[in-house]
């Protein structure tokens, strides 16, 4: 079963904490978004595989954009 | 021996040397402990330069610095074109998702009415001063600074630093008073979307805003007018180009003069006197206050709905942005680091912002002469 990981909030990608194939556990951080000068970090809903990355540093991200799908 | 008298050393009297070393702290706070540097710099620095004797430098018609502060200040240029900066810097969406939240950018103005009555009833404030120094409890600087240029001009510079100062506390200020509000489970609400906002929507609603404020606070006019036409020239997306400028080259310059210009307007006469310590405390207690008036009026809310406010955006409904809205956002992460209320925050932070220049408005229809 595969879980999709959203932003919760508009922002730019400061940072991918993970890589493809890292194993994750439920609350690891993921993904770092920067929204007003503040880095927010976003947590692994559930536990599992990174199976694919949908964002890189840099990229500008809204509100409920698909970040990455964990397995 | 003319040479001699010419030169400004002679006429060092004490009170100068404490108003440099009031600059020098200033500056010393700028680059040391990064405190609001953009504003603290060259406030610190005009406060130096402007009580240097001899050099006259706020000399009526003829000093450069009197002639920033007249031209700039006096004459309500600086502040309301900050306020265009402002307005270009502005995202209306998380206000306009839930319109309730600006209640709570009204609540927090709650500091700047009971400072206003602290100091006139029980301290022998005049009206006209301690409406300059309740508003510091809006914690917005350029709404300050307009409003004593117009209604304490001799409380100017110390009222923009005791507004500044306070806006970089924010960080240590509000989180003692938002814990003491409210309950563990109160700062663990995640809050729900609210509606989507159109583009149109955010088109249409500055001009409307404009219109109507201004139509009920005209005294607020200058303010509203620029806060809302940057934030048309941001939403429009015609006029990047404009855009653009407002939010940075201009609001630099602007930045400098506005600096400088309060800072000059500070001299032994009247920044040492003894009212002073008591205007630094009323303007903490306004701020205060308005943090403890946003959270409270969120609760309030609470009981009526289903749909439940976390109360600690309600800290955000002082106008300080989008510091006061970060604060609620590390607050919230303390105990639930899922919840994500920095957006969420943010509307009661812009509300506030307009609720502050509103307050002005109100003091200036009601008391200028």
């Amino acid at each position: 079963m595969s879980e999709e990981v959203r932003a919760p909030l508009a922002g730019n990608i400061w940072e991918v904490t993970v890589a493809v194939g890292d194993k994750v556990e439920e609350d690891d951080e993921l993904v770092i978004i920067e929204a007003l000068k503040m880095e927010n970090p976003v947590y692994a809903p559930c536990g599992g595989v990174v199976k694919e990355i949908k964002v890189k540093k840099g990229d500008q991200v809204q509100e409920d954009a698909i970040l990455m799908i964990l397995e | 021996m003319e040479f001699l008298h010419s030169m400004g050393i002679l006429a060092i009297t004490p009170s100068t040397i404490i108003m440099w070393s009031i600059g020098l702290v200033l500056i010393y706070l700028a680059i040391n402990k990064q405190f609001e540097p953009l504003l603290l710099l060259p406030i610190g620095f005009g406060i130096v330069v402007a009580n240097l004797p001899g050099a006259n430098l706020m000399q009526e018609d003829t000093g450069l610095l009197w002639l920033f502060y007249h031209f700039g200040i006096e004459w309500e240029i600086i502040p309301p074109l900050i306020f265009l900066g402002l307005g270009a810097m502005t995202d209306f969406g998380p206000m306009l998702r839930q319109p309730r939240l600006i209640f709570l950018g009204a609540g927090a103005q709650l500091g700047v009415y009971v400072t206003f009555f602290i100091a006139h009833s029980f301290m022998g404030f005049s009206l006209a001063e301690s409406a300059t120094i309740g508003i510091i409890g809006g914690a917005d600087g350029p709404t300050t600074i307009f409003l004593a240029s117009k209604l304490a001009p001799q409380l100017l510079g110390l009222v923009a630093v005791a507004a500044y100062s306070y806006m970089a506390l924010v960080p240590i200020i509000q989180p003692p008073i938002m814990r003491l509000l409210t309950t563990d489970r109160e700062r663990r609400i995640r809050m729900h979307k609210g509606r989507t906002v159109t583009q149109r929507e955010k088109i249409i609603f500055p001009v409307v805003t404009a219109i109507t404020l201004i139509l009920l606070v005209p005294a607020a006019a200058p303010l509203i007018a620029m806060f809302m036409l940057g934030n048309l020239f941001k939403e429009s997306g015609v006029v990047n180009r404009l855009s653009e400028t407002a939010q940075n080259e201009l609001m630099n310059i602007l930045t400098i003069f506005l600096g400088v210009s309060v800072g000059s307007t500070m001299n032994g006469d009247n920044f040492l006197r003894k009212e002073v310590i008591y205007i630094f405390i009323l303007g903490l207690v306004a701020f205060m206050v308005s943090t403890a008036g946003g959270i409270l009026l969120a609760k309030l809310m609470n009981l009526f709905t289903h749909d439940k406010i976390n109360p600690l955006i309600g800290a955000a409904g002082v106008s300080a942005v989008p510091m006061s809205a970060r604060v609620v956002q590390k607050e919230a992460a303390r105990v639930d680091k899922k919840n994500y209320l920095l957006m969420f925050a943010m509307g009661p932070n812009i509300a506030g912002v307009i609720g502050t220049a509103i307050a002005a408005g109100i003091f200036l229809t009601l008391l200028q002469k």
